[in-house]
């Protein structure tokens, strides 16, 4: 059933993507317009997942090990972007952002757009990416004896010391597998980004949706070989992190 | 032990073990506002959007024949999709922790692809899979059930992407109760289906519903693999998010927001949820959650 209902759609698009040849493919792919979409997609996915893994770090930080008013309520809420459908996430982020928004409208002020332009795109993707490292590093913060800190201040560490020689390698590999999934998840997100994109082609046009285009115009080669260079794209990102995962544990002894 | 012998400190942390007072409040009032932003916001937004003409004017968008036929649609694909994955996931997560064999590895993995494959993607494999142009969409179409642009492709969309939901959930569960009470149960002669209802389905219960909450908001509220596999056909394959999108483009937009709110509702309920299932049966759940 699994390979039914998994594998079997995913052999159709290999044989569809390369069913005209090689060559077809390539020619497929290699198209500014298709060049730039991919690029777009994997260069700001890549800023949206580093700034949610600085800020996941902290707020899972700031979670476990402080208190204050309404902390529950705020963990609870760090999942928001897992419940909340992508195409409501797309229309609320750009009501909010658009030139007449409550936030564009400030922006619109100082002369700045958001809303449709790559800055939109980019906070979309920090929006569907924001849970996966505070909650892949916060059971492994609860999880740290608080001796080994103290260790580290008794013998003349400072606290900024301890945090980058104890407490990091400690959270290293779960922040990584965090950001490994925030990465892929930007990626691939297509309902979140396309409302605020504004969508123009070489400029705000990201990967999927080109996808969906080709589809629409009935040409389903070219829409499987983008798929296909998507697919092999996140493989291999993919590939590499956990690579640098295994590397770190090697390195750092069994952590 | 050595805590009789000191005072208990009003702060859980001992000032070598923690960070200066200032750095954590700034820290923590860095952390409040920017979550604010990014994710309260958004979430008033879709309210205030939605009520902007008044509460009468947002039900009467809910009562027209768009927005009344994506509703039943949106339930219709939750209420094969959700149980069917249900079961899906629990006969992996059975198969996986209860016996060994070869390849479970790899079942492992493919277990979690839909969670790294774009759904856009996910999509486009059903479609060139499944349509009109392959050999399994013709001889489907030729006898009487087509599955892309219908209805049978948004439930199998919807599988797609929230396949690995369930199992997920159990798997590190069912690994930590191990195997020994249904091993005692099958020498006190239970047959297996027997050993299932009674030893292992109320072991996992709590997990179950827990998976099963995520996978039936995801599957409610999917929208890149049915966007692409819908045909998004007005009253007939147009979910829920696909309505979205048409009422928005059409600039529609209390009628947009107002099947948005009730989406939001559902995930705040979803949340409100798996928060108390959380707090309740915290033992009985995974240790850890990776989504």
């Amino acid at each position: 059933m699994l390979s039914l209902m998994v594998l079997l759609p995913i052999a159709g698009l290999l044989v569809q993507g390369f069913s005209a040849g090689i060559p077809a493919f390539l020619a497929a792919v290699n198209t500014p317009r298709t060049w730039a979409a991919l690029f777009l997609s994997f260069r700001l996915s890549l800023v949206a997942a580093l700034f949610n893994l600085v800020f996941g770090l902290v707020l899972a930080w700031v979670l476990v090990r402080y208190r204050f008013p309404f902390r529950k309520v705020l963990n609870a809420a760090v999942d928001l972007p897992f419940a909340l459908p992508t195409a409501v996430a797309g229309i609320a982020l750009t009501a909010l952002y658009a030139p007449n928004g409550a936030f564009g409208h400030i922006a619109k002020d100082w002369g700045f757009k958001i809303a449709y332009t790559q800055w939109g795109i980019l906070i979309a993707l920090i929006f569907v990416g924001l849970p996966f490292v505070t909650r892949t590093v916060q059971p492994v913060i609860e999880e740290i004896a608080r001796e080994v800190e103290e260790a580290s201040a008794t013998l003349g560490a400072t606290r900024a010391y301890t945090l980058r020689r104890v407490i990091w390698p400690m959270l290293a590999p779960a922040a990584l597998t965090g950001f490994a999934l925030s990465l892929a998840r930007a990626v691939g997100e297509y309902g979140s980004v396309i409302f605020i994109a504004g969508n123009i082609p070489l400029k705000t046009e990201i990967a999927p949706l080109l996808i969906v285009i080709k589809l629409e115009e009935y040409n389903e080669p070219g829409a499987a070989a983008i798929g296909i260079a998507m697919l092999v794209m996140s493989f291999g990102m993919l590939f590499v992190i956990n690579a640098a995962q295994v590397l770190s544990r090697k390195r750092r002894g069994n952590v | 032990m050595s805590d009789l012998s000191h005072p208990v400190p009003a702060s859980p942390f001992r000032p070598a073990a923690t960070e200066a007072p200032w750095l954590r409040i700034t820290l923590t009032i860095a952390v409040v506002a920017i979550l604010g932003v990014l994710l309260f916001a958004p979430l008033i937004a879709v309210f205030y959007e939605a009520l902007r003409e008044g509460v009468g004017a947002s039900l009467a968008t809910l009562a027209n024949p768009e927005s009344q036929s994506a509703i039943r649609l949106t339930l219709l694909v939750a209420a094969f999709a959700v149980p069917l994955n249900a079961v899906f996931g629990v006969a992996a997560a059975w198969l996986i922790t209860k016996y060994s064999f070869r390849g479970k590895a790899i079942l492992i993995t493919l277990i979690d692809i839909p969670f790294s494959v774009s759904p856009v993607v996910a999509g486009l494999c059903i479609v060139l899979t499944f349509g009109a142009n392959s050999w399994a969409g013709s001889w489907l179409v030729a006898h009487g059930l087509p599955v892309v642009f219908a209805v049978p492709g948004i439930v199998m969309a919807s599988m797609f992407v929230t396949f690995p939901f369930v199992a997920r959930e159990l798997i590190p569960v069912m690994v930590e109760q191990g195997r020994a009470a249904e091993e005692a149960a099958l020498t006190l002669g239970a047959s297996g289906w027997r050993v299932f209802f009674t030893v292992t389905l109320p072991n996992i219960r709590w997990a179950l519903l827990y998976g099963v909450l995520l996978c039936n908001a995801r599957a409610m509220g999917e929208f890149g693999a049915v966007a692409v596999v819908s045909g998004k056909i007005r009253g007939l394959t147009a979910t829920m998010p696909i309505t979205i999108e048409m009422l928005y483009n059409e600039y529609s937009s209390v009628a947009a927001f107002t099947l948005a709110a009730v989406l939001a509702l559902l995930a705040l309920v979803t949340l409100a949820l798996k928060t108390l299932l959380e707090w309740r049966y915290a033992d009985q759940l995974a240790a850890t959650h990776r989504h």
